[in-house]
């Protein structure tokens, strides 16, 4: 009996494992697409005749940081569906759905069959993302696998960012040229800037009246070209000061400026062999709170009456309440900034105003070292740059939009790539 | 307190507005009042914000906040005069990175998108954007094309204003100087919002006349 039952009971487990066994492989092979679905999301089928209308998703689906770029971009590669290359193909095209971290999945853009990569440049650098494309058919969508979260990093050169290297590469190729030939010893023309003429003349008459000359470089910082501009012309005015013998005083905003300050002058008072002269009194730190500083400013102007006050730097409010103060003094002033918003306040209550380049452009016309020379006119080949490109611009489109001439639209597309700033 | 608050502000305000009559004591005690009352405070701001909130906090994982850090101290270097010369690399630095870092920035902004914004069709009359616009963007292309174009004229050093150029850089500066009419008027309607200010806070919040 034992014998019998035990020859029943293999006889059992042997069907039992056999069909087991059948149910796996009829399992598989009448669902592929489940097993490799494991982790994506289940199709979506919008009639019911879904065998009908079913469809092989895409394959090998990769998410990869775009290179050489600002860390704005994610590269997305697969291999289409299957059923993509059949000439009846019921593929109407491909739909990208994104993830942000845990969130949940966006459509973030549709793509026509055939397509097998795509780049999404709306992301945000260093937040992880994951995707997943579904092939879409008229009724339905099928999903592929999500990739692995990712998330686009900033490499060191930004290839986006080629031409405006090629530009500056130009401009300053252009200054180093100037430079060369500057100190080759050929005299290069500047013309006059009005306000800085009158610097010379605007100590010299500080000087006659026995009064100090007032200098106040704006409210910026050492981070703002304003600023360096500013410091640039001290470096001039101090020097003719301690030339004349007159007195300057620096009230500053920020403690960087105050000690920029100090050494400016300080080398200026060396340069002109009157080391003695100079004291760190001359600049003083008042306070970085922008209404403070001005309060205490006017309240120097009314009590120390200076002959010349230069305005030179980066200014905002508090423009034309110095300006006019200054005016009221009597003072001689001498202003200039790069912010369009405050110039006209320095038009109207000073004497001279330096608009925008011409701040920039003072340290290399007032010292007319050849250096300094040579970059101003290396800025100005970068001037007549811009000027061309729109004047070619302008013109091209212009007979493109109006007379639809294919050979101006290339020349406006091949313009919008290089001025393109990503 | 609350009203002792409101009582020193107007007092303070009155006094920097008596400066409008003429420098006196009252205005001198104010302009030092806040004069000295802001430059402790954003001592104490930088402090806590820089110090401690950047790199007091942050030195362990961020290892760069230690060059600043450096540079920091290199600066106060100047208060002992033998090596007070090492402070000027600190000094050297900030001003090299500010110019190279502002180079591409300026070219970009300045430059680029300058440009681009003035290439503009002057016949057409529809925009990319496709709206039909008519002889005002006609005019309105034409004043952007001509402007920015004469502007540029006018901030050329290389050759002197003569001739058919130095026509061109007459007609940037009467651009600009419209320009800055136009600003002008703007920017004087926004401060009057700073007056506003603090004439509500007179006549509302310190005498209660106005709600």
């Amino acid at each position: 009996m034992s014998f019998h039952r035990g020859r029943t009971s293999s006889l059992a487990s042997g069907l039992t494992a056999r069909l087991a066994i059948f149910i796996i492989v009829i399992a598989f092979l009448v669902t592929p697409t489940s097993w490799s679905q494991a982790d994506g999301p289940d199709p979506v089928l919008a009639g019911s005749d879904s065998a009908l209308a079913s469809l092989a998703p895409i394959t090998s689906l990769v998410a990869e940081d775009n290179t050489y770029d600002n860390g704005n971009a994610l590269r997305l590669i697969w291999v289409p569906s299957i059923d993509d290359r059949l000439i009846d193909s019921k593929i109407i095209g491909y739909r990208v759905y994104r993830l942000a971290g845990a969130g949940e999945p966006r459509a973030i853009a549709e793509l026509p069959p055939g397509s097998n990569q795509y780049l999404d440049e709306t992301v945000l650098r260093d937040s992880v993302y994951s995707y997943y494309i579904s092939t879409l058919s008229e009724r339905a969508e099928f999903p592929s696998n999500r990739t692995a979260a990712i998330s686009p990093q900033r490499e060191w050169i930004n290839l986006d960012r080629g031409y405006l290297f090629l530009i500056a590469l130009a401009i300053a190729g252009a200054v180093i040229y100037y430079v060369t030939v500057a100190k080759r010893g050929k005299k290069l023309f500047v013309r006059k800037i009005a306000g800085l003429e009158a610097i010379d003349d605007a100590v010299g008459r500080a000087t006659e009246m026995g009064r100090p000359v007032l200098f106040i470089p704006g409210i910026h910082d050492m981070d703002d070209v304003q600023t360096l501009a500013a410091l640039t012309i001290l470096g001039r005015v101090s020097r003719t000061i301690a030339d004349y013998e007159s007195k300057i005083f620096m009230p500053v905003a920020r403690s960087l400026v105050m000690t920029a300050g100090r050494e400016v002058i300080k080398s200026s008072y060396q340069a002109a062999g009157r080391p003695d002269a100079y004291s760190d009194d001359m600049v003083n730190y008042i306070t970085d709170e922008q209404f403070g500083y001005v309060a205490a400013v006017d309240g120097i102007m009314v009590r120390e009456k200076p002959a010349t006050v230069f305005l030179l730097g980066a200014f905002f409010a508090e423009s034309l309440i110095l300006a006019e103060t200054g005016n009221s003094v009597g003072a001689i002033q001498i202003a200039g900034t790069a912010r369009p918003a405050q110039l006209p306040f320095f038009i109207a209550a000073c004497d001279f105003t330096l608009i925008g380049e011409e701040l920039f452009a003072a340290s290399a016309y007032l010292s007319g070292e050849p250096r300094q020379l040579g970059s101003l006119k290396g800025q100005d080949v970068g001037k007549v740059i811009a000027m061309v490109v729109m004047t070619v611009g302008v013109i091209a489109l212009t007979f493109a939009e109006a007379w639809k001439i294919e050979f101006m639209q290339d020349i406006l597309d091949r313009l919008s790539i290089i001025f393109s700033t990503n | 307190m609350e009203h002792f608050a409101l009582w020193l502000s107007a007092f303070l305000t009155l006094g920097i507005l008596s400066f409008l009559y003429k420098d006196n004591p009252w205005y001198k005690l104010s302009e030092a009042v806040f004069v000295g009352i802001s430059a402790g405070f954003w001592f104490v701001t930088l402090f806590w914000d820089n110090l401690v909130g950047k790199f007091w906090d942050g030195w362990q994982d961020e290892p760069m906040l230690w060059v600043g850090a450096v540079l920091g101290f290199l600066m106060l270097l100047r208060l002992v005069p033998r090596i007070g010369w090492i402070s000027r690399w600190p000094l050297a630095f900030i001003v090299g990175a500010t110019s190279g870092l502002w180079l591409m920035n300026y070219l970009a902004s300045n430059i680029m998108v300058q440009v681009q914004a003035t290439i503009q069709s002057l016949l057409s009359t529809s925009y990319a954007s496709g709206y039909d616009a008519g002889w005002g963007a006609m005019i309105n292309s034409l004043v952007i094309v001509v402007g920015t174009f004469t502007g540029l004229v006018y901030f050329y050093f290389s050759k002197e204003h003569k001739g058919a150029f130095g026509g061109a850089a007459r007609v940037g500066i009467f651009f600009i100087m419209i320009t800055f009419g136009a600003s002008f008027g703007y920017t004087v309607m926004s401060r009057m919002s700073l007056l506003i200010g603090r004439i509500d806070f007179l006549l509302g919040d310190w005498l209660g006349l106005i709600n």
